[in-house]
This record gives structure tokens, sequence and C-alpha cells, in this order.
């Protein structure tokens, strides 16, 4: 008996050690990475986690850091499910206390369950295009950042570029909303009505249930419908079987615009021939030979450093996203630094105020070489989204194809949803809100 | 020689009829209490409370409850985590739509709500029987969670039909940190896993064995199929309920129904399987297997492959881990088909001859 309860006193021994781990050196700032590489969506994860890694490296390798200060960062497997990404949070939160960069869990669910917690914690929440869209409303969530724009936006966005695809009215015209019928896809309704009642067109709602492998009587619903446009928020299989099911109907692909969700490589190689003329949302582009994924192949794989098994997953959507988000995470450390002490690490609440305060031009962008990586980005206290513009892509059958600029959502229609929503969400919370028009810059 | 129980005279009714007969037992409870009351509260940090005492404590109830529908009264379910949704969103809107109600009335209220549903998806059980239950209690686990999501009143027209628990008052005091929602819901599953222990020692109790172990049998004795079986649904669907709930307030702080999946229902299931069938301690044991060892897998293994110098990333270590709980789970069931609890008394068997067995 005593022989057997060895190994697993030791075992627990090692793992409290562990636990009990002292911070990172001030020296280094430290990433919390809350990040997902196996399970259901586990190829969405590698995609996105690998560019951020790679991005947190090149800054290392390229530049030394920020002012000298490395990025560091551990990694902790959600595998995309709630209870986990609380555990992982949990037991990378005692490392974060002397400095930390912002929390990206590519998670709605993970990410609702973090919202409290975080703000608790004084840690920020980075949610980049999924998370709770309210938080937009900084007063009521000092820590949660929806960055560069939200679903509502997002849908807004698409409405404004049919509107001018159609020569600027869309009165008396049909779109119908196919939506995954989870937090996601459901998000974006109150905004698509409120377009639809100012604008005038019929709006169909037809929600798919996950995982949305089989969409038959939905399309068929559409056939008869007969829709102008079909404003598509599906994630994962669905997007293949939702093209394939519309060719099968014969519902021009063209006509369909999906989220950025909706539009990566992984939605629509698979599709074959059905996803051609297909578009899709994004805040980012793809490819490799954005001047900034070009170096960062140069440098990062060069360096034999790249953290990307699959490297045939580089300069795809995911993978540029997964940049992106790294690009505005250093961006916002050296906003940070500039404030609070060149060459130091920051803290949450410094990473805070920097993420609130962030203003990265188009002239800094293109500095970096990232200018179609991100959107021009100002946040307040106010807005802590930042931009809510998207450009619209197009499948042409071999690569995405940017179609539009920058579009911008209809920001004085939707950003008085989320403070409704964020003022009922104090309310139920107790919460008093900060007073924006008080911060100081 | 440690749990001899030579000596130990039952001279009253009410000694012989008290919940934990033998002295060591006692003892050996009441010290586990007084360390889980007091010497953790002290002890533990953050990490401990919010990621693995609370939802040990929580999954422990929910397995608790299916225990008592399978292990006692021998109806399969899987929809145990279809009934904790119930009772989540339950408490959810008895705090937001009825002004002023304590936390724990909405809790116990949840319970009976899921009560009522578990009723509801046990009437197939008088007709059917076995793994044909276990597919109608599978609806269940559907047709919850379609319901949560389809009708908008239920998560308070949230656009996304998550809802975020409101906070836990009692008595004028907000639990907030980890330890005082560790406390408050360590006082909970005490109480109803005491209350349990209690139950299946009752006629009630007796009655759903009896049904399990035959109900054609247990009919001819006098015992009515019909109320016992729905009764047991009915309990063990309360249990659910009150975890859901607890899981909801004191765990996650906000849930949508997705959550609530029929991934977590097997997991409960497993629970009680690599617990023990029919055993109130089975369920304690049977959550911490299967919620602990993968996290001291993967806090283990990477420090294992680093004193090796194995090339782990975290996605290895998330396979392997896998691996390793799998191959866990069929030894156990080798070894072991009756679960962790029978181990234990096994071992309480062969510690009252210790050190002179024969």
């Amino acid at each position: 008996m005593k022989k057997s309860f060895k190994p697993a006193l030791a075992a627990v021994a090692v793992s409290l050690a562990l636990i009990s781990q002292s911070a990172v050196s001030a020296e280094e700032q430290f990433f919390p990475l809350v990040s997902y590489r196996v399970g259901p969506y586990g190829a969405n994860g590698q995609a996105f986690y690998g560019g951020f890694v790679d991005y947190l490296n090149y800054v290392n390798m390229k530049e030394g850091g920020v002012n000298g200060v490395k990025m560091a960062w551990e990694e902790c497997e959600t595998e995309y499910n709630n209870a986990k990404g609380v555990e992982c949070y949990e037991r990378l939160k005692s490392k974060a206390k002397a400095s930390a960069g912002p929390i990206h869990t590519m998670s709605t669910g993970i990410s609702y369950a973090l919202v409290d917690k975080a703000a608790a914690d004084k840690l920020p929440l980075a949610m980049m295009g999924y998370g709770r869209t309210d938080a937009v409303d900084g007063s009521v969530f000092p820590y949660a950042f929806p960055l560069v724009t939200t679903y509502q936006m997002q849908a807004s966005a698409i409405v404004r570029f049919i509107k001018d695809k159609e020569k600027g009215s869309l009165a008396g015209k049909k779109i119908v909303y196919l939506y995954h019928d989870s937090a996601y896809g459901k998000e974006a309704i109150v905004a698509l009505q409120a377009e639809a009642s100012l604008n005038k067109f019929e709006l169909t709602l037809i929600p798919v249930a996950h995982p949305g492998n089989e969409q038959g009587a939905q399309w068929l619903k559409i056939r008869q419908e007969k829709p102008d446009y079909v404003i598509f928020y599906g994630w994962g299989v669905m997007n293949q079987t939702g093209l394939k099911s519309a060719q099968k109907v014969g519902f021009p692909r063209d006509r369909i615009i999906g989220s950025w969700w909706a539009g990566s490589e992984e939605d629509t190689v698979p599709a074959g021939d059905a996803a051609k003329g297909y578009m899709a949302a994004t805040w980012n582009l793809a490819g490799k030979s954005l001047p900034l994924i070009a170096d960062i192949e140069k440098t990062v794989y060069g360096g034999g450093k790249g953290n990307l098994q699959d490297t045939s997953k580089l300069g795809t959507v995911l993978y540029n996203r997964g940049v992106s988000a790294a690009v505005l995470s250093v961006e916002a450390v050296r906003r940070a630094q500039e404030k609070f002490g060149k060459g130091k690490a920051m803290n949450g609440e410094q990473m805070r105020w920097a993420l609130e305060n962030l203003n990265i031009a188009d002239a800094r962008l293109k500095q970096i070489g990232a200018a179609d990586l991100l959107p021009e980005i100002k946040t307040s206290c106010a807005n802590h989204e930042g931009s809510g513009k998207v450009k619209i892509q197009q499948w042409d059958g071999a690569k995405w194809v940017p179609v539009s600029g920058w579009i911008e959502g209809n920001k004085a229609l939707i950003h008085p949803l989320f403070e409704a929503s964020a003022k009922q969400y104090a309310k139920e919370k107790g919460i008093t809100p900060r007073d924006c028009s008080k911060e100081k810059i | 020689m440690l749990y001899r129980e030579a000596g130990q005279f039952k001279t009253s009714y009410a000694a012989d009829q008290q919940l934990f007969p033998i002295r060591q037992d006692r003892i050996g409870v009441l010290l586990l209490l007084a360390a889980a009351f007091l010497a953790v509260p002290g002890m533990a940090s953050e990490y401990w409370f919010s990621a693995i005492l609370i939802p040990f404590l929580i999954f422990a109830l929910a397995a608790l409850g299916l225990n008592i529908l399978t292990g006692y009264a021998g109806q399969l379910s899987l929809g145990s985590a279809a009934f904790m949704a119930v009772g989540a969103y339950a408490a959810y809107n008895f705090q937001l739509r009825v002004e002023g109600i304590p936390i724990l009335v909405s809790f116990a209220l949840a319970g009976l709500t899921a009560a009522g549903v578990g009723v509801l998806f046990g009437l197939p059980s008088l007709r059917i029987k076995g793994f044909y239950l276990a597919v109608a209690t599978l609806a269940a686990q559907f047709f919850i969670v379609w319901c949560l999501t389809k009708f908008p009143w239920l998560s308070n027209n949230s656009s996304s039909g998550v809802i975020s628990a409101q906070k836990v008052e009692i008595l004028g005091h907000i639990f907030e940190s980890p330890r005082e929602k560790y406390l408050l819901v360590l006082t909970v599953v005490v109480l109803m896993a005491l209350a349990a222990r209690n139950l299946v020692r009752t006629s009630t109790g007796r009655a759903w064995m009896a049904v399990r172990d035959m109900d054609v049998a247990a009919s001819v004795i006098g015992i009515r199929l019909m109320p016992t079986k729905l009764l047991a649904f009915a309990v063990s669907s309360f249990y659910c309920g009150v975890a859901g709930a607890l899981y909801a307030f004191c765990y996650l702080g906000s849930v949508e129904p997705d959550g609530f999946s029929l991934e977590m229902s097997f997991k409960i299931l497993f629970m009680i399987i690599i617990g023990g069938v029919g055993s109130i301690l089975g369920s304690f044991l049977g959550a911490a297997f299967i919620l602990l060892l993968p996290i001291f897998l993967d806090v283990g293994l990477p420090w294992l492959a680093e004193l090796f110098h194995l090339p782990f990333s975290t996605a290895t270590v998330s396979h392997i881990q896998t691996l390793v709980f799998g191959a866990l789970i069929m030894f156990f069931l080798i070894v072991e088909p009756h679960g962790l609890a029978r181990l234990w008394q096994i071992a309480k068997e062969k510690l009252r001859l210790w050190p002179f067995p024969h």
C-alpha cells in the first residue's frame, strides 16, 4: 500500500510546486495565452495562436523586444471548453501579476466566463471579433476590449456594402440572415433589425442548429423566398456545407456575404467549386505577400523559431488574424511604456490604460508593414472597439481577393444598442458605470 | 486493527441507526469535514478554490444526483447536464423576476423546477427500461438545450442567449471571493450529501433498490412502481438542478445553453461509473478522478517532459493527457469494475484484519 502511494504523492507535490511558481522576471512582458490547438476547432486555433506567437518572437528577434523588454508567454490548452478555459486562466493568473499582456481566448464562451473575473483581477481581456460585444461601452466594462470591430458593426458594414452595390437604396429588397444558432449568430440580429427598419429592406431570419452539417431545409426556404442577398454568419463545418447547399439550390454565390468567421481558407477550399464568387467580411487580408507576413517568414522561420508545425497555414486569414492580434497587443505595450516608463514591464492596470488610449494611425501600420492587417484604431473610454471597419473580400477559386476599401458600420445606429445592453448588464450586476468624461489621458 | 469494531456495542436503537455506525467512520468524517471547513480555507490558493475545489464539489453534487437515479433506482439517464441547465436558468430567472428573493430560496426553487422537468422526462421510464430509457432521456438533453436557445424570455432577451449570474448575497453579506464561494458550495454539498445518505436508507431508498434489482418482484411485494420511479427522477433532478445553479452562480458566473452539452452528461455518467454506482462516496471519488486527474496530468506532464528534455508542446501534452486518461479508465474498469468506492471498501476490510491477516 505504502509503495503505491509514493508516486501519487510525488505528483501532487510536483503540481503544488508548479502552481506556486513565482511570477516571471520584471524585464519580460508576460502574455498569458489561454489558447487551443486541439479539439473541434483546433485547426483554427493552430493558425491563430501560431500567428500570435510568431509575431511575439518576431518582435524579440527583430528589435530585441519593446524598448529592451522581451516578450514572454506561456500557453495553456483550453480545447475551446469553457470550464478548461477558466482553469487555464486561474493557472496563468498568478504569473501575470507583475506584467500581463491582454488575454486573447478566441472563444466567445470563455471570454464571457472571464469578463467578471478579469475585471476583478485587473487583467485586460481582449476579444477581437468575438465575445461580449456590449463591452464596447468601456464605462461599464473597464477591462474588456472587443477591439477592432464587433458582430453588430460588421453586420452594419455588410449592409452598407450591399447598399453601395445596389446604387444607394435597399428599399423593397429582401435579405436573408442565415446564422449559426448560438451566441455568435444571434448577436447581430438586433443590428440587422435596426438596419432593416432604417433602410426599409425586408429581413428574414433563418437559424441553423450547431454544427450545421445539414442545411437542406434552410436553403429550400431561401429558394422559396428568393432573397436579393444572404448574409451568412457561419462557423466551422457549417460554412462549407452552406456553400455547397447554395450551389445545389442554384443560389448565386456572389450574393452571399459571410462574416469573418466564415471567410477563411478552411471554409472555401473544402467547398471546392461551390465557393467561387463567395464574399466575406474581414479586418485582415490573407496572403504571404503582405510585408509584415513576408518578413516574419524570413526572420522567424528563417531563424528556425517558427511556431507553426504545418507551415502551409502561413499567410492564411486566421494566421494573419493572429498576427494582427499580436500587433495590437504589442503596440499597446509600447503605448503603456510611453506613459509609465520605457524599458519596464507593464502590469494589467497599465496595459488596460494603454488599450483604452490606443491610437494607431495608418502611417504607423505602414511602418511595421501591417497596413492591410488592421484598420486604423483609436480607442477611448466610451469606445473600446476603436474602429468598426471591415473589408469585403471575394474568393476567386484559389485565393481571397479584396473587393472593397475599409467600410465602417453605422456607428450612430449601432453604438446606442451597445450602451443600452451595457446599461442593463450594469443594472443586473449592480455596477456603477465610470464617468468617461473624467478619464485622464 | 485500525478499523476494529470489536467493543463497539450498540445499546439503543438510536445508536444502531445512526448515519455512520462505526466509530472510526464517524471520527474520519468529522475530521474530513473539519479539514474542509477550517483547514482548507486557510491554506488553499485562489487557483485551488476556483479551478479545482469548487468545480469538484459541484460536479460531485451532480454525480450524486445521477447516482440516486442510476445507482439506487436503476434508471439510466443521459440528461443530467440538461437538468443542470434547468437549474441554472431557473435560479437566474427567479433572481431576476422576483423582487428581493433570497438566493438560497431561488437555489431551492431552481432544484424544484428541475425536479418538475425531471418527472416529465421520467414518464417514459414507466414503459421502457435500460438502454431504451437512456435514449428517451437523451431527448431531455436535446429538448431542454433547444428550448433555452429558442425562447429568449428564458435568458431575459439577451441577444446572445448567455446569462450572467447575479450577485450571491445572503443576509446582507456578498459572497464574492473564491474562498467565500467555496464555503457556500461546501455547505450546500455537505448538507445535501448527508440528506442523500439518509434518504437511501429510508423506505423510499429501499423501494428504489428493490425496483433496481428487479421491478417485477418489487411490484409483487407491494411497491408501486410509478410513484417510486418518478420520485427517483424528481430527487435526482433536484440535485442536478441545485448543482446547475451553483455551477452558474459560484463557478463560471455566466453560462450559455450550449455549455450544458451531451458531453457534460457523459462526463457525469462516467463519474459515477468510475466512482461506484450506488454509492454516495463513489460520487465524490468519481468526480475527483474525472475532474482532477486531467489537471494534474496537464500540470505534471510538461514538468516531466522538461526533466527528460522532451520537446512537448501544449498540444502534445493535451493528446498525451487524453491517452493516459483513457488508459486509466480502462485499467480501473478492468481491475475494479465496481468503482473506486469498492476499492475503499476492500481497503477497509483489509484494515480490519491488519496487521494479522489470516
